[in-house]
């Protein structure tokens, strides 16, 4: 199976690293990130491109751009890991409308192109007769959406409720165990590197929001943006007001949480029984989903990293290639 | 309510049918042989859930049956819900906040405890509010809502049940 690779930052890194440790049966004829390209239809050399990304060199010519790949490497799978822009999705979404009118699957971890596009690159992957997979956008590591589209077939979802932001959730873990102020414990998730140096986008509950919005769009085929989310963040949170939850053996999370019946889409700090599945320590995410016949579901795992976000990827590329690619 | 009624095959249903006829909803049945019960008669503590002003209809039809009601014990209030409440509280008259949901008639702010850190900062507390029906709590919900983004407060609620 050939794939192009459009993306070399922590999940094309860790992609690669999963591809020369196992025995996947994929050769890369296409790679690039944000300053050069390689194209070989006889196979990159991952570890030196591995190499020379770990140099701060850039992985290959220059010459070549993200969209050289799109439009001329030979592959069957384009494997698009690039930066996620929420506003306009580019230049991800141009990338993944260029493989898909080309005829090739695409699977992606970009929340971008996936919350804000998902109905036009879903025709398009049918109009093409290829897969679009996006498992990685949401929580990472857990196979959520796969879970929900193959394993509960069938089931109608009441309501899906969790954690789907681990930065927050580690800040509130925190303030919850140490007794910490919202800005000690903020500053205690930069230095190891959970938070970024604008956390706006976590902690106002952006990332949280997005992740609604994909599961609402594909999963409830709704047709929602980010503004149809009713969202508060965890930033004016006070360590009284956690104490304050503890002494009724409660604490406090930020939930995501989707009824479909009723339309509601909803990020909010809520007081959670400690005993409550959902209340999971550090930088760990959870989602309960509930639905008629299997009853209440509830998945706990690794929601970002490098080689977390790569598994869900290639669970995503191993899917297609067991169902369509010929000849691989 | 705690029943008395005739110890003979059925009567537990006939005693039971009524309260659906007027729209109850059983939450327990304590059914008991106590020593002091005449040997003919049974004892039995039903605890339900009635809507407004469907009690007295109850009761007639339960005399029908032939069941006698020994004693109701009535609780107004049997929806609770705790939310936390961060902002400035007292600046912001708690007292008024309170009376918003106590106006009601059908909820009440039954428990609260504040934490004040500094003058300054904005406190924490912990509100508990009990209501008549489900339908009642969710309008006290509603009303903390409106007030809280009238004053600038953040409300936490609780993650419950869809």
């Amino acid at each position: 199976m050939r794939i192009a690779l459009l993306g070399f930052g922590s999940v094309g890194q860790g992609i690669v690293r999963s591809i020369l440790a196992k025995d996947l049966d994929i050769t890369v004829t296409g790679l690039a990130d944000s300053r050069s390209g390689i194209i070989d239809a006889g196979g990159v050399d991952l570890a030196a491109a591995l190499a020379r990304k770990e140099q701060g060199e850039p992985c290959g010519d220059p010459g070549i751009s993200p969209t050289d790949v799109v439009e001329r490497a030979e592959y069957d799978i384009l494997i698009e890991v690039t930066p996620t822009n929420v506003e306009t999705a580019e230049p991800a979404l141009g990338y993944i409308r260029g493989a898909l009118r080309r005829g090739r699957h695409v699977v992606t971890s970009n929340k971008g192109p996936i919350a804000l596009a998902y109905p036009e690159l879903r025709t398009l992957a049918e109009e093409n007769g290829v897969f679009l997979k996006y498992e990685a956008t949401v929580c990472g590591a857990i196979p959520l959406i796969h879970a929900i589209q193959e394993g509960i077939a069938g089931n109608a979802i009441t309501r899906i409720c969790g954690v789907f932001n681990g930065t927050c959730n580690y800040i509130l873990t925190r303030m919850a165990a140490e007794g910490l102020t919202y800005e000690q414990a903020l500053a205690e998730a930069r230095d190891l590197g959970y938070a970024e140096a604008d956390p706006t986008y976590d902690v106002e509950g952006i990332d949280a929001g997005i992740k609604l919005v994909i599961l609402a769009n594909t999963v409830f085929d709704m047709d929602t943006t980010l503004d149809d989310v009713e969202r508060t963040g965890i930033t004016l949170l006070s360590p009284e007001a956690l104490q304050l939850a503890e002494d009724q053996d409660c604490t406090i999370r930020l939930i995501g949480e989707i009824i479909p019946r009723v339309g509601v889409l909803r990020v909010s700090p809520r007081i959670v029984a400690k005993t409550h599945p959902l209340v999971v320590e550090g930088t760990l995410n959870a989602v309960t989903v509930e639905t008629d016949l299997a009853g209440d579901l509830t998945f706990i795992g690794k929601g970002a990293g490098s080689t977390e976000t790569a598994s869900a990827v290639i669970g995503d590329l191993l899917y297609i290639q067991s169902r369509h690619v010929q000849g691989s | 309510m705690k029943l008395e009624m005739r110890d003979q095959p059925g009567q537990l249903v006939a005693a039971l049918k009524p309260i659906s006829a007027v729209g109850g909803n059983i939450i327990a049945v304590i059914h008991q042989r106590e020593a002091t019960t005449a040997a003919e008669a049974l004892d039995v503590q039903i605890v339900l859930e009635l809507p407004e002003g469907r009690l007295e209809r109850l009761l007639e039809l339960l005399r029908e049956q032939g069941v006698n009601v020994v004693r109701i014990g009535e609780e107004r209030l049997l929806y609770e819900c705790t939310l936390i409440v961060i902002g400035h509280l007292m600046h912001t008259d708690l007292s008024d906040t309170v009376n918003q949901i106590d106006r009601t008639g059908s909820s009440e702010v039954t428990e609260l405890s504040m934490v004040m850190p500094a003058i300054s900062s904005p406190s924490s507390a912990r509100i508990t509010i009990r209501s008549t029906t489900r339908a009642e709590m969710k309008r006290a919900i509603q009303i903390l809502r409106a007030v809280a983004e009238q004053k600038e407060l953040l409300i936490i609620e609780p993650l419950e049940d869809a």
